[in-house]
């Protein structure tokens, strides 16, 4: 919602002195079979209307969420010699995919309070309501962590190109393990780390093919996708079976 | 070659997961058992969810004892009313099994309560069959290859009520220590993704009296059940039967199978008996020694926090 307004109020800016022009590699993304990740090219160039030319640093901030679910993370303790799942934090929205690229690192080239109101930096990307344990910070940390190290979770400070304060453009790599859903990716131009303007398109992830069929088949007629998975099975031991007592004769 | 699983949503190699059905195969070949004892904690160590890991190994399970039960009918030796008795047992203790799963599920302690089984019962069964196998090795080289047999005590399962004849099994026993074996087993396919012949076996023999050569015919017949049941349950009510990995696993499985039931029809069988043991201490020192030693990340995530 503070996203919402925050855009709004770029958005209703009057006489916008740069404007982001955008282009997608693709604008979808097909797992199938054999997927084993891929890569986002997502490019453009600041239009300027007539004017002077605008001064100060100009930043390129490129973001590109999954789809919001709730997670739990829950921290091992040492327990009678073993370690055990104790405390849990549950992080009431947290983007199966985030990715930051910026021409800069981030904190020189938005404020901190830009950063609250559009919930650029991972930190803010994600949310934990109301939890109740002491330290839940530790618990989102981990979480960026652990996204991290699988790829999921990425801030590239030099991942966007500039050329001649024009043209930009980066390179997001989607690992193999994505959740399906709509990406959305988010490009913010800022001039002295405020915002000046903003650009917004959605890249839908989805299964196709076979994954699809059997995704929709084992979710919506579960029973029917139970007894298949059975049939296999039994289909390919009595297979076995029989070609064993061929090969024997 | 990656080949991206439909339900797991992970994507692995697919020769990988061909590689590890092939070798589980041939040790299951060897030594008579499902392997799901073997494959269930290695489909962990890949990176399969442990949820997926169980129920798609519960379906793995249906084929390679569906292959092994149709050789044991032609031999006649499956007791078909001991197996129903303890199939009614395995149908009951499954459905308690996968409610307990998936409680557990929700308390975020499922991984810690399938690790915990596997340590307690792979160090049970394989410190027993070590031993035992010993002791059998010993007194072949003592007298000579003369083994005595020991079977047929008279213990307290012979005084229990609602007696029943099992007549290929020679046995007139009261239903309620089969039924008990069912419902145990039941409960461990159902919750660690295994067959549970591993357990029953040794039930069957030192607990039920049964003679040696019907005990592995009519253990398959109930686990084809059980773990079709389990798969069945677990597909209805968590979705995570991957059939795209149970096939990659069959296959390879399949085939090695056939390797091993050659190279196992070439040793002795105290030998092996005695590999099969090592082999299951291995695997239980393994998870013993994960759950002992601090992990690099004490975090661990979840999905969907609040059910």
């Amino acid at each position: 919602m503070i996203r919402l307004i925050a855009l709004f109020l770029i958005l209703a800016l009057p006489a916008k002195a740069e404007e982001i022009v955008l282009g997608l590699s693709r604008d979808e993304v097909a797992i199938t079979a054999t997927f084993e990740g891929s890569e986002i090219l997502i490019f453009g160039a600041i239009k300027r209307e007539g004017g002077p030319q605008a001064e100060g640093d100009l930043g390129v901030i490129v973001t590109v969420a999954g789809p919001d679910r709730p997670v739990t993370v829950r921290k091992k303790d040492r327990r009678f010699g073993i370690w055990v799942n104790t405390e849990s934090v549950d992080v009431d929205v947290a983007p199966t995919f985030y990715a930051v690229a910026t021409n800069r690192p981030l904190e020189e080239i938005l404020t901190f309070t830009e950063d609250l109101n559009t919930r650029i930096s991972t930190q803010r990307a994600i949310r934990s309501v109301g939890s109740t344990v002491e330290g839940a910070e530790r618990f989102t940390q981990a979480l960026i962590r652990v996204r991290a190290g699988q790829g999921l979770y990425q801030t590239l400070p030099e991942g966007v190109w500039v050329e001649e304060e024009t043209l930009f453009r980066t390179l997001i790599p989607l690992p193999a393990n994505l959740t399906e859903g709509d990406y959305k990716a988010e490009i913010y131009l800022t001039r002295d780390k405020q915002i000046v303007d903003f650009y917004t398109t959605t890249i839908p992830v989805k299964k196709v093919g076979l994954e699809r069929w059997l995704y929709n088949l084992a979710h919506e007629h579960a029973f029917w996708y139970g007894l298949m998975s059975l049939s296999i099975a039994i289909a390919a031991g009595w297979g076995a079976s029989a070609v064993f007592t061929l090969f024997r004769r | 070659m990656q080949i991206y699983l439909p339900i797991a949503e992970v994507s692995v190699n697919a020769f990988l997961l061909l590689g590890l059905g092939g070798i589980v195969g041939i040790l299951s070949g060897m030594f008579g058992v499902g392997g799901g004892f073997l494959m269930t904690p290695l489909l962990f160590f890949i990176g399969i969810p442990p949820a997926v890991a169980v129920a798609t190994e519960a379906n793995q399970i249906v084929a390679s004892s569906f292959s092994g039960v149709l050789a044991h009918l032609k031999r006649k030796t499956v007791d078909l009313r001991m197996g129903t008795v303890l199939l009614i047992g395995g149908l009951i203790g499954a459905a308690l099994g996968v409610v307990v799963f998936n409680y557990l599920k929700s308390l975020g302690q499922v991984e810690l309560l399938v690790q915990l089984c596997y340590v307690v019962f792979l160090g049970m069964i394989g410190t027993l069959m070590f031993f035992e196998s010993l002791k059998a090795i010993r007194r072949a080289s003592k007298a000579g290859g003369v083994s005595v047999p020991t079977r047929r005590k008279h213990n307290w399962v012979h005084n229990l009520p609602f007696k029943m004849k099992f007549r290929v099994s020679g046995l007139y026993i009261s239903v309620i220590p089969p039924l008990l074996v069912g419902v145990t087993v039941g409960v461990l396919a159902a919750i660690m993704g295994v067959g549970g012949g591993f357990i029953m076996v040794p039930a069957m023999i030192y607990l039920l009296g049964m003679p040696t050569k019907v005990v592995v015919g009519t253990s398959l017949f109930q686990i084809i059940f059980v773990t079709a049941f389990t798969t069945m349950l677990h597909a209805t009510t968590n979705f995570t039967v991957d059939v795209v990995l149970a096939v990659l696993l069959l296959v390879g499985g399949v085939i090695g199978a056939q390797i091993g039931t050659r190279i196992g029809v070439k040793m002795k069988a105290e030998q092996l008996r005695i590999l099969l043991a090592l082999m299951v201490l291995a695997v239980c020192g393994k998870l013993a020694f994960d759950l002992l030693v601090m992990p690099s990340e004490l975090y661990s995530l979840g999905s969907g926090g609040h059910s």
